[in-house]
């Protein structure tokens, strides 16, 4: 049985730590703190918190003057009320102007499950990734979304934090993780093939790469925990050192991790690509079925290995 | 003031769109950047209206109408209210100033440039490639506070910085302008109950009411009224005031921070396009450069008025 921890407990807890450490630290919520654990922080520093409800345009807003006060801003809700419901907000009012914004967002993808389509956030990573000077992390566990949250308290300029709602694997046993923006980590190695995944998705590229090793197939998993800025030399010494890739991402195929690489092998290093991603809205239901019935668990990545090894040539 | 400083237009005419330096042919005013009587007020705000006219007339593009409507409040607000340094832009115990309504910087830059904040030749770049003067507001500009152009959205930046300011302990004061047409967009509402809801007496948001937004008249448009009392609904200390009249503007602006434990809204009631005859209450100029025969009648018009 795998360890698995909650992403958004662990940052609610560091956000804690990094609000006695950074006292420009205020967060900023839409009713929806308890799911995001930014309670936490509430009762910790009350004088640095505001719920502004279901108002995301708003909060937007209102991060920004703080920004552009001198504070540094969290944002936290769930994804597709902090991305598509805002995005004109975080347009203009952020990214144009380049503020220090941090949007750290749960309930990402279909692993949010039950609550279904309307609340399972597939596109954020490409309305992220699209919005110029956005700093974007997907992190692969609860161990990675701490630092993550530290860099995003200590970088200047706007940063968004992708997490799930469900507890998920560790990923980073006890050598830790070295996470730093923009620099891809390389969890297992293997000459054959490689597994460029991100967020929940790497345990699963793990479990795929593991299951390939017993047929005799060596697979390097690449954590790619920083979509923009993109690690492009990870990628392209991938294609390089092993000639075939495929991508794992709990997100919509167009506009994430997979668009993402295939735009720098098409440019750099053109390689054999496969793309385990969502096609489509999914639907209700408890979150493992879903990530079968969608095509997103260590078989289905298994399979697009071994499709991708055989247009190697 | 001698009249003759508010002349010297004459060689412009009918050559706005020319992409030569205007510099020798930009108007000079020289005033003091703070002027504490408001009857010395009058001939700045026409020199404004006039610079407003050949900044969108040097671009060939631009939004007069509401910009000659804003004329008096951000004159009030810039040469007489609010503690600001042009040559110390991001000074942290400055007035903050949003302009929600951020197609009308013709207005907003024309203020800025006499001020002192760049050089007023810097006008006749305006919403030319490589100018820090866009089409609507970004923060590129010195002076400017808020990346704006988006309806909707500068009333919630300012309770962002009035937040800001209070957990400062600063006891800046934030404004926002607003227009009308603008008040169709939900986030203003949004924006104004969190404001009533943190109590933000530091927050004063101006309501240009000049009737007139985009394609037609706002009551054609989306009816607005009541919209006082939609504000005072919405708990604000809510004001009206003739937005032509730079004395009650400025009586009303400070009477607004008397009022503790809420937002104050001042509802400045004008006409789109004022000083010009043809651009009074005309749809058709919210967002079109006047021609060369238009900005000649146009200037000649503000060199009659006293």
């Amino acid at each position: 049985m795998v360890a698995t921890a909650s992403s958004r407990e662990a940052y609610g807890k560091a956000l804690v730590e990094l609000g006695r450490e950074f006292p420009n630290i205020v967060v900023l919520g839409g009713d929806l703190n308890k799911s995001t654990f930014t309670t936490l922080f509430a009762q910790e520093h009350p004088e640095r918190f505001f719920d502004f409800g279901p108002a995301e345009q708003n909060i937007l807003g209102v991060a920004a003057g703080l920004a552009m006060s001198g504070k540094i801003p969290f944002v936290s809700t769930f994804v597709v009320f902090g991305t598509s419901r805002a995005y004109d907000q975080l347009r203009v009012s952020v990214a144009q102007p380049h503020l220090n914004v941090k949007l750290v967002l749960t309930h990402a993808g279909i692993l949010t499950g039950e609550d279904g389509m309307s609340a399972q956030g597939i596109e954020d990573l490409a309305l992220m990734c699209a919005l110029p000077g956005f700093t974007v992390v997907v992190p692969a566990d609860a161990a990675e979304t701490v630092h993550a949250v530290r860099a995003a308290a200590e970088t200047q300029g706007p940063f968004y934090v992708r997490l799930s709602r469900p507890a998920t694997p560790l990923v980073h046993g006890d050598t830790g993780c070295s996470f730093r923006i923009g620099k891809a980590e390389v969890l297992r190695d293997g000459r054959d093939a490689t597994i460029v995944a991100c967020g929940s998705m790497v345990a699963t590229a793990l479990e795929a790469a593991q299951t390939l090793q017993s047929e005799g197939v060596g697979c390097r998993v690449i954590n790619m925990h920083t979509l923009a800025p993109l690690d492009e030399e990870a990628v392209v010494r991938a294609a390089e050192e092993t000639g075939a890739l495929v991508t794992a991402e709990e997100h919509y195929v167009h506009g994430g991790l997979g668009s993402l690489v295939a735009q720098t092998l098409a440019l750099h290093h053109p390689t054999p690509l496969e793309m385990v991603a969502l096609h489509g809205y999914a639907e209700s239901g408890k979150p493992e079925l879903l990530l079968e019935k969608y095509g997103l668990t260590a078989p289905y990545v298994a399979q697009a290995a071994r499709r991708v090894l055989r247009r190697k040539g | 003031m001698p009249e003759e400083h508010f002349s010297p237009m004459a060689s412009v005419s009918g050559g706005q769109a020319s992409a030569a330096p205007v510099a020798d042919v930009w108007p000079t005013l020289g005033v003091p950047f703070l002027l504490r009587n408001p009857r010395d007020l009058g001939p700045l705000a026409r020199h404004l209206r006039r610079q407003v006219l050949l900044t969108i007339a040097a671009a060939n593009s631009g939004h007069p109408g509401g910009s000659l409507s804003a004329v008096e409040i951000m004159t009030a607000l810039y040469f007489c209210l609010m503690r600001h340094d042009p040559r110390n832009p991001h000074w942290p115990d400055r007035d903050r100033f949003v302009l929600s309504k951020g197609h009308c910087t013709p207005i907003l830059y024309s203020v800025l440039a006499e001020c002192g904040y760049f050089p007023r030749e810097e006008l006749a770049t305006f919403r030319r490639i490589n100018s820090r003067l866009q089409g609507h507001a970004h923060i590129m500009a010195p002076g400017v506070d808020a990346s704006t152009g988006s309806l909707g959205q500068g009333l919630s930046f300012g309770v962002g910085a009035a937040l800001a300011g209070r957990l400062e302990r600063k006891n800046y004061r934030v404004y926002v302008l607003l227009g009308d047409g603008e008040c169709d967009e939900g986030q203003v509402w949004e924006a104004a109950m969190s404001a009533a809801h943190y109590r933000l007496d530091n927050l004063i948001a101006i309501v240009d009411r000049n009737r007139i937004q985009n394609d037609r008249f706002t009551d054609e448009v989306m009816e607005l009224e009541p919209l006082a009392d939609k504000w005072r609904a919405f708990r604000w200390n809510t004001l009206e005031v003739d937005g032509h009249n730079i004395e009650q503007v400025l009586g009303a602006l400070k009477a607004a921070p008397q009022e503790k434990g809420r937002p104050t809204v001042i509802i400045a009631h004008t006409v789109k396009g004022k000083g010009v005859s043809f651009m009074e209450n005309n749809p058709d100029f919210h967002g079109r450069a006047p021609t060369p025969t238009e900005l000649e009648r146009a200037l000649k018009e503000l060199e009659g008025v006293g």
